[in-house]
C-alpha cells in the first residue's frame, strides 16, 4: 500500500502498542506526542546530537533518522522503559554522585549508548568511553564527569562479575 | 525541522522495488541515515519513499570466486564485526570504525553509503581504492558497474532513478596485499575534512598496483594518479609534492583548498608508512 497514513503495531516498552501514523512521523516524535514517553528528548532533528537516541530490535539508533512506520512489527525500548527493568540503575546512581549531567538533555540518550557499550562486556578504556559517546553531545558538563561515571560502572561491574 | 508529506510503501522483494521506483519522485529508503536527516531539513521531498529493509537476502556478506560480496543492506556495524572483511577486506574494516557514530551505524547500511556517494564519506573512497564492482538490478536486469565508472558527480553515481544497489564487490586480500586509511575529522565520527584511503601489492620492497583514492577534497572520491606514480617509485617527497597536480580541493565551510591540500600530504606520508607494514 503506497499510504500517507500507515496502521502501526509496535512493542514499547515491552507493551503492545497500536497507532495510526503519518508515514513522515519520526520515531522520536511517534513516542512523544502518540505513546506519551517524553524522555527521549528532540534536538537537532538530523543525526548529530544523540539526544532521541532510542533502542530498536535491541540496537541504538537515532529516533530522528527513523520513521514510525518503520518501527512495525519491531521492538522498541526507550529510557522509561531500560530505567523500569533496572537495567541502568548503577548507570544512573553514577551519573548523580559525578555529577554527569546538569540540564539533563543528553542524558537519557548518553544512558543508552554508554549502556550499549557496558553490556558488550569487559573494562573500556577511557579513550574507548569517549569514541563510543562522541556521537552524543553534553552542552553542560564537558563529558569529564560523564566519562568518569561510566568508567567507574564498567570497573564496578567488572569486579562484581569476578565474584560471582 | 519536519519532513514534507510523502507516501511510504515496503518493497517486498528487489524486483518489487523496481516496479515502484517507476512513481516520479519515488525515492529508495535503506538505513535513512542520510536520507531521513535531508527529509527533516526538507532539503529533499519525495512523494514516495520506497523501503527495501524487508528485503531478504541483501545483508549478507559472501566469499566468492577470490572476491568479497557485501550485500547492499549489510549494515555499518554488522561489518565492524564481521572477522571475514577483517581477513578478506581489511581495508575496509579500517574505515569502519570512522563512519558516524555507534547509532548510525547500528542503521547505516553499505549499499546506502555507496549509494548516496557523499564526496566526505568513507566507503566510495574505500571501494575505489579497492577497485570494487557495483551490482546494480534495474528495469532491463542486472549489471555490474565498476567503481572508476560508478561515481560520476555530486552524489551523481551510474545509477539511474529506477536502479537499486543490490551488492558491493570487491577483491579478497592476499598474503601481498597492502592497505592504509586515515582522515583528518573535527570531532570522531564526523565527515572528514580530508580523507585517503589506498590499496597496493607488496612486490619485495616495492608496491605495484598501488591506488590513492581521496575524500573530501571535490565533488567525487579521487584518485591521486601521480602520487600513486611517485609513492609506487619509493618517494615520498615527490608523492607529496605531486598531490597539487593531482588534487583540487575547493574551498568549503570547513577549511580552505590550500589548507586541504597541506592535509592530504601529511595524510599521504601516514598511509605511506601503514602500506609498509606487512598485516598481522
Amino acid at each position: 500500500m503506497n499510504a500517507r497514513v500507515h496502521d502501526i503495531i509496535v512493542t514499547v516498552n515491552g507493551e503492545e502498542t497500536r497507532a495510526t501514523v503519518d508515514a513522515r512521523k519520526t520515531l522520536v516524535d511517534f513516542l512523544r506526542e502518540d505513546a506519551a514517553l517524553t524522555g527521549s528528548h528532540v534536538g537537532c532533528e538530523h543525526g548529530v546530537c544523540g539526544a532521541c537516541s532510542v533502542r530498536v530490535d535491541g540496537a541504538v539508533v537515532r529516533g530522528c533518522l527513523m520513521l514510525a512506520v518503520q518501527c512495525d512489527g519491531a521492538r522498541v525500548d526507550t529510557i522509561e522503559g531500560v530505567a523500569d527493568t533496572d537495567e541502568i540503575t548503577d548507570l544512573q546512581e553514577a551519573f548523580i554522585a559525578r555529577n554527569a549531567l546538569q540540564c539533563g538533555y543528553c542524558t537519557p540518550g548518553m544512558l543508552l549508548t554508554a549502556q550499549e557499550l557496558l553490556a558488550a562486556g569487559g573494562v573500556p578504556t577511557r579513550e574507548q568511553i569517549r569514541v563510543h559517546l562522541s556521537g552524543n553531545y553534553c552542552r553542560c558538563t564537558g563529558y569529564q564527569a560523564i566519562v568518569d561515571a561510566v568508567e567507574a560502572v564498567a570497573k564496578a561491574r567488572h569486579s562484581s562479575q569476578g565474584m560471582r | 525541522m519536519k519532513p514534507a508529506p510523502f507516501a511510504y510503501a515496503k518493497a517486498r522483494s528487489v524486483a518489487h522495488a523496481i516496479e515502484l521506483l517507476v512513481d516520479d519522485d519515488a525515492r529508495l529508503l535503506a538505513g535513512g541515515q542520510s536520507l531521513i536527516a535531508t527529509l527533516n531539513m526538507r532539503l529533499s521531498h519525495p512523494a514516495l519513499l520506497v523501503d527495501i529493509n524487508g528485503v531478504g537476502g541483501l545483508d549478507r556478506i559472501a566469499s566468492k570466486n577470490g572476491h568479497i560480496e557485501i550485500g547492499a543492506l549489510v549494515r555499518h556495524a554488522q561489518a565492524e564485526r564481521s572477522s571475514e572483511l577483517a581477513r578478506r577486506a581489511p581495508l575496509i574494516a579500517l574505515a569502519m570504525p570512522h563512519i558516524g557514530h555507534p547509532a548510525i551505524r547500528n542503521r547505516g547500511t553499505i549499499g546506502g553509503s555507496v549509494a548516496f556517494a557523499d564526496p566526505a564519506a568513507e566507503l566510495p573512497a574505500c571501494v575505489l581504492a579497492l577497485g570494487g564492482e557495483m551490482t546494480i538490478a534495474g528495469p532491463q536486469g542486472s549489471r555490474i558497474v565498476r567503481a572508476d565508472d560508478f561515481f560520476k558527480g555530486l552524489f551523481e553515481t551510474a545509477l539511474t532513478a529506477r536502479d537499486v544497489l543490490t551488492a558491493i564487490r570487491i577483491p579478497a586480500a592476499g598474503a601481498d596485499t597492502r592497505v592504509g586509511f586515515a582522515e583528518f575529522a573535527r570531532r570522531h565520527g564526523d565527515y572528514a575534512m580530508v580523507g585517503l584511503a589506498a590499496c597496493a601489492r607488496a612486490d619485495g620492497q616495492r608496491l605495484r598496483d598501488l591506488r590513492l583514492a581521496y575524500f573530501g577534497v571535490g565533488s567525487t572520491p579521487v584518485r591521486a594518479h601521480h602520487a600513486e606514480q611517485a609513492l609506487t617509485d619509493r618517494d615520498i617527497d615527490a608523492a607529496v609534492h605531486a598531490l597539487a597536480q593531482d588534487l583540487n580541493p575547493p574551498d568549503d565551510v570547513q577549511a580552505s583548498g590550500a589548507v586541504k591540500i597541506h592535509l592530504a600530504g601529511v595524510l599521504l606520508r601516514r598511509v605511506a608508512r601503514q602500506l609498509d607494514q606487512v598485516p598481522s
